[in-house]
């Protein structure tokens, strides 16, 4: 109904403004839920927990989410109570409310999905939220809320005869303070028939006597026409408590004429007047809402704009008008060099770059935010999970604060709520077997983030059984993961759980899955360019390290060369290098080459020939192998000529421009403007060899047909760098 | 972006234009070889000289690599080395065009730069039906400046299929 | 000329559904995200009607309507209360402050349309 004249293309923009509104807002709400459980919450915390679940209703109720609107409805009476006094705050109460705040993200997310949920889904914390509800008003009846009963009279008004109405409108004086006029309610009446007027200027006092703002004057009017009473009623509908109105006719509807009539009538906010949580104060607090914009990182919002403490982005305006004074500067120096031997451009250049470098930080500043808005999501899972199971868990969060790239934040959530599933569901044990092995019914899993230089350190650590290690060798070795006889060492056999597939519950359970394991984790994290790290004692508990990029938009990385062309490598990926003794490198049958180090055998993959680059080393003792190590753990040797050093790079898409290329991440641009390439080292373990005649000096390629130009074995000539611009058009 | 195609339909036209359908079109031509082309102008975005690139690993031979245009990775393509004639020996007196095509940014490298051409739409000649030539989908039309036989190429056509990534040898 | 008109809601949803609503019948809309920042957009441009939530962070509906009515320049500009509450205290509190009349949402476009029109003919 209410949205009947919006067409589908609007409606569907507007409710996707919704749902992502509702994502913040739920965010919003359980952050605020969750200190209540802890601590009782001031006026200020509860009419912001109301405004969420009120927006959410008024929302839903656009369009036609009756069953969340019912249940949102039910949820801000309690909180209208709540935070008028009426019910007081104690730990029940805050236990309802947490999970009536549960409850409510999981209607908003099914609405939003379109996913069915039980019927009964809602009903039992309904009924909780109800029976507070009652119990405050005195166990007599319903709340206000339910209680009041729908007005529907005036939704039949079929068109009938013409009636004549008399109708006495005497406004009181101070009619004008809220800005309404009289003459267009008159006009108003004039459009439903035929009118007389009249009016009773006899109140008008003499003009020493008179309010300019009040008004003085009434009217009597005879109207002559089809509509109701309700539609004559409605006219004055935002004046009859300013006026005494009277219309008198014999028609018999119910004369209220409010155009809520299909709305209840829920009376569930008190006047702000009788209430000191909505005092009329102003209370402008910018500084309050950059925390509160972090909490926008839903998955569905990655697009969305990025707010941002104004304090950062004047830092930034101001560094770069430093860097285009420096900038002037120095070219101004360099026209001057004549005189100077250009001492004072090399001055330049050093500012220009410890400028340039500030620049960066600034403009990376920018994307930060704090992990607050994953780590809130964790107390909602942690309910959900543990009550499946049967367990009692307390999480702990510490450095929500700890400032993390926008997009690490997305990236986090789902390696988080897998791990802390994980630590829920075969970590902590059930109540009576970790009352039986003297540890309280209660287990602690506990969640913190940290800065360590350039990275994230983001620990989950449980008390619970911890990892069994004589078990876990078992699993591996049924499922062929490691040989029988393989000598592991405890970290070695830690490590298992990463292993592809691998499920260590006794029980496949509903909560952590069947298949979809640690070594999704572990590539997720590797995907964000970090590490993840596993330390167990067994009866005690684990500790998951995780270590990440704080962006992802710059990488540390290891500028290698292969013959002539340059490349990054991740450093993260990196473990070590090392010149190998010929002794050391070993042909395997059927192609291929390994490298002992420290009696492990490692695969060589040669750069040179997998990218098909014409003139590198071709054997390793007299370059360099680069061992690094996969996401899945395997470690490999690459072959490269030599190692140029390491740098902070700037990551580029190719694919803006192009297609995936397999090997390469991504792209950099060097010092000198040129391009370099980033190794993807997860698709470099999986290529093979591409080209026999890597040795033959001469980019020529098997893949095309046979060239028609006896150039070609040539193509890039060498040609000093420096554009020559001969034509330009269109927009530089 | 207008391409060539469009604006034999006639419906778009420059500035310039006439009123009626003979609208004038403008477009930039240069020479690859022997052979005079010429794209649309709205799709230029600079033009700058030849300076090495960067090698993408295995991808097709026309493919030259990226270079940086101011902080954006832009691929090289060798015009000459797409119509099967064998790769340009590149030195500073050849030209890399910079267009925009189908939302990518690319670079077109060709021997020169000829001219800007503006010529009336009705000008514009169909290519005829060809018995089997340099591949002849990318050519939308034909113009004739003087002597010369100017050919009209439609990147779209040229880069609508993304060159292929020759799965086949890089098996992962 | 298009009357213009000064929707102040903390929803985007709501806001973008009355602007779109009334973008449609010819108004022009202003924008504001709440009490505070609805002061600050009538600092610097007039409007015939403000439209306004009442739950919002920063200045609530009602204290939006005290002030603005506490400044000439706004005395007589009508001022509609749009919120979900139907609740006669509500409307009393609104009523008290100043506000020139109220919209219940969700709300039809249709009857958005027919109040606006009354209060901004």
């Amino acid at each position: 109904m209410s949205d009947s004249s919006f067409g589908a293309n609007e409606l569907d923009r507007f409710r996707a403004t919704f749902f992502e509104e509702c994502a913040e807002l739920i965010a919003d709400m359980e952050s605020r839920l969750s200190c209540m459980l802890t601590e009782t919450a001031d006026s200020e915390e509860l009419n912001a927990i109301f405004r969420a679940v009120h927006s959410i209703k008024a929302g839903a109720g656009a369009f036609g989410l009756k069953r969340l609107v019912t249940f949102s409805h039910t949820f801000e009476a309690l909180l209208d109570w709540l935070r008028d006094g009426r019910i007081a705050q104690d730990e029940r109460v805050a236990t309802i409310l947490v999970k009536a705040g549960d409850i409510l993200a999981a209607l908003v997310e099914a609405a939003q999905q379109g996913k069915e949920i039980a019927a009964d889904f809602e009903t039992e914390i309904a009924n909780e939220l109800h029976g507070l509800l009652e119990e405050a008003s005195g166990g007599t009846s319903t709340h206000r809320a339910k209680a009041e009963p729908k007005s529907t009279s005036e939704s039949v008004t079929p068109a009938k005869a013409t009636v004549d109405y008399r109708i006495s409108f005497s406004p009181h004086a101070e009619l004008f303070r809220h800005a309404n006029e009289p003459l267009l309610l008159i006009k108003e009446l004039e459009r439903f028939g035929t009118l007389h007027t009249f009016c009773d200027t006899s109140k008008l006092p003499s003009l020493a006597a008179m309010e300019p703002e009040d008004a003085y004057f009434s009217w009597t009017f005879e109207l002559s026409t089809n509509r109701s009473k309700a539609d004559i009623a409605e006219v004055f509908e935002f004046v009859d408590q300013d006026c005494i109105l009277d219309i008198s006719e014999s028609a018999e509807e119910e004369a209220f004429g409010l155009f809520d009539d299909d709305e209840p009538k829920a009376l569930n906010e008190p006047a702000p007047d009788s209430s000191p949580a909505v005092a009329p104060t102003i209370e402008h607090k910018p500084a309050a809402e950059p925390a509160q914009k972090a909490q926008s990182g839903a998955k569905s919002n990655a697009n969305a704009t990025i707010r941002v403490d104004l304090a950062r982005i004047d830092r930034l305006v101001n560094m770069v008008g430093e860097l285009v004074i420096t900038q002037a500067m120095l070219a101004q120096q360099i026209i001057d060099q004549g005189k100077d031997q250009g001492q004072q451009a090399i001055q330049g250049h050093e500012d220009l770059a410890v400028l340039t470098r500030e620049l960066q930080e600034c403009v990376m500043a920018i994307r930060m935010q704090p992990v607050k808005s994953v780590f809130q999501r964790m107390p909602r899972l942690v309910r959900e999970v543990a009550g499946k199971l049967n367990k009692q868990v307390n999480l702990v969060t510490h450095g929500e604060q700890t400032e993390v790239d926008k997009t690490v934040i997305e990236e986090l959530a789902d390696p988080l709520t897998h791990m802390i599933r994980n630590s829920i569901d075969h970590g902590i044990e059930t109540p009576d077997v970790r009352i039986a092995a003297g540890k309280p019914a209660e287990g602690k899993i506990v969640l913190s983030a940290a800065h360590v230089g350039s990275n994230i350190l983001i620990h989950i650590s449980d008390d619970g059984a911890g990892i069994n290690r004589e078990r876990l060798l078992k699993k591996a070795i049924e499922k062929g993961i490691v040989t029988p006889n393989a000598n592991l060492s405890d970290e070695e056999i830690d490590e298992l759980i990463f292993a592809p597939g691998f499920s260590t519950a006794a029980a496949v359970t509903d909560v952590s899955g069947r298949g979809v394991g640690m070594d999704v984790v572990r590539r997720n994290i590797v995907g964000l360019g970090g590490r993840i790290q596993v330390q167990s004692t067994f009866g005690k508990g684990t500790r998951f390290t995780l270590i990440i990029p704080l962006t992802l938009a710059v990488l540390d990385g290891m500028i290698v060369a292969s013959g002539s062309e340059k490349y990054i490598l991740p450093l993260t990926s990196i473990i070590e290098s090392f010149r190998p003794d010929k002794s050391q490198v070993r042909e395997i049958t059927g192609g291929g080459q390994v490298a002992s180090i420290r009696g492990e055998y490692v695969r060589l993959v040669y750069l040179c020939k997998i990218f098909d680059v014409p003139g590198a080393v071709l054997e390793p003792w007299k370059g360099l192998v680069v061992l690094v190590e996969t996401a899945s753990g395997n470690k490999l040797g690459i072959v490269v000529d030599e190692l140029i050093g390491q740098q902070q790079v700037v990551i580029k898409s190719l694919l803006d421009n192009f297609t995936p290329v397999p090997g390469i991440s991504g792209a950099t641009i060097l010092g000198n403007g040129r391009v370099a390439l980033i190794l993807d080292i997860e698709q470099l373990a999986g290529m093979t060899e591409r080209r026999r005649h890597a040795t033959i000096d001469g980019r020529l390629s098997g893949s095309k047909p046979a060239l028609l130009d006896d150039q070609a074995s040539q193509p890039h000539s060498d040609v000093d760098d420096g554009a020559l611009p001969r034509l330009a058009v269109g927009s530089r | 972006m207008r391409s060539a195609q469009d604006m034999m339909s006639g419906s778009q036209g420059n500035a310039q234009g006439h009123e009626h359908s003979t609208k004038t079109v403008q477009f930039i031509s240069f020479r690859v070889g022997e052979q005079e082309f010429a794209i649309d102008i709205m799709a230029v975005r600079e033009i700058k000289g030849w300076t090495d690139t960067t090698t993408l690993p295995n991808q097709e031979e026309y493919l030259l690599g990226v270079l940086n245009l101011r902080g954006t990775i832009v691929p090289i393509y060798d015009l000459r080395c797409r119509f099967g004639l064998g790769l340009t020996v590149a030195t500073r007196s050849h030209v890399v065009i910079i267009v925009s095509v189908l939302d990518r940014t690319i670079g077109l490298l060709v021997d020169a730069v000829s001219d800007i051409l503006t010529v009336n739409s009705n000008e514009i000649r169909p290519v005829p039906e060809m018995e089997k030539s340099v591949s002849n989908e990318f050519l939308s039309g034909l113009i004739t400046i003087g002597e010369t036989m100017v050919v009209l190429l439609s990147l779209e056509t040229l880069f609508a299929q993304r060159p292929s990534e020759d799965a086949s040898a890089v098996a992962a | 000329m298009a009357k213009r008109v000064l929707t102040v809601d903390d929803s985007k949803t709501m806001r973008d559904m009355v602007s779109f609503t009334l973008k449609g019948a010819g108004f022009e809309v202003v924008e504001a995200e709440d009490g505070v920042k609805a002061l600050s957009v009538l600092e610097r441009t007039n409007v015939d009607l403000v439209i306004t939530d009442i739950n919002m962070p920063n200045m609530d509906g009602v204290t939006l309507v005290k002030q603005l009515r506490a400044k000439p320049s706004h005395k007589s500009t009508p001022i509609l209360i749009l919120t979900t509450e139907g609740g006669e205290d509500k409307k009393a509190a609104g009523r008290a402050a100043g506000a020139t009349g109220w919209i219940v949402k969700p709300f039809a476009p249709d009857k958005l349309l027919q109040v606006v029109t009354k209060v901004c003919p």
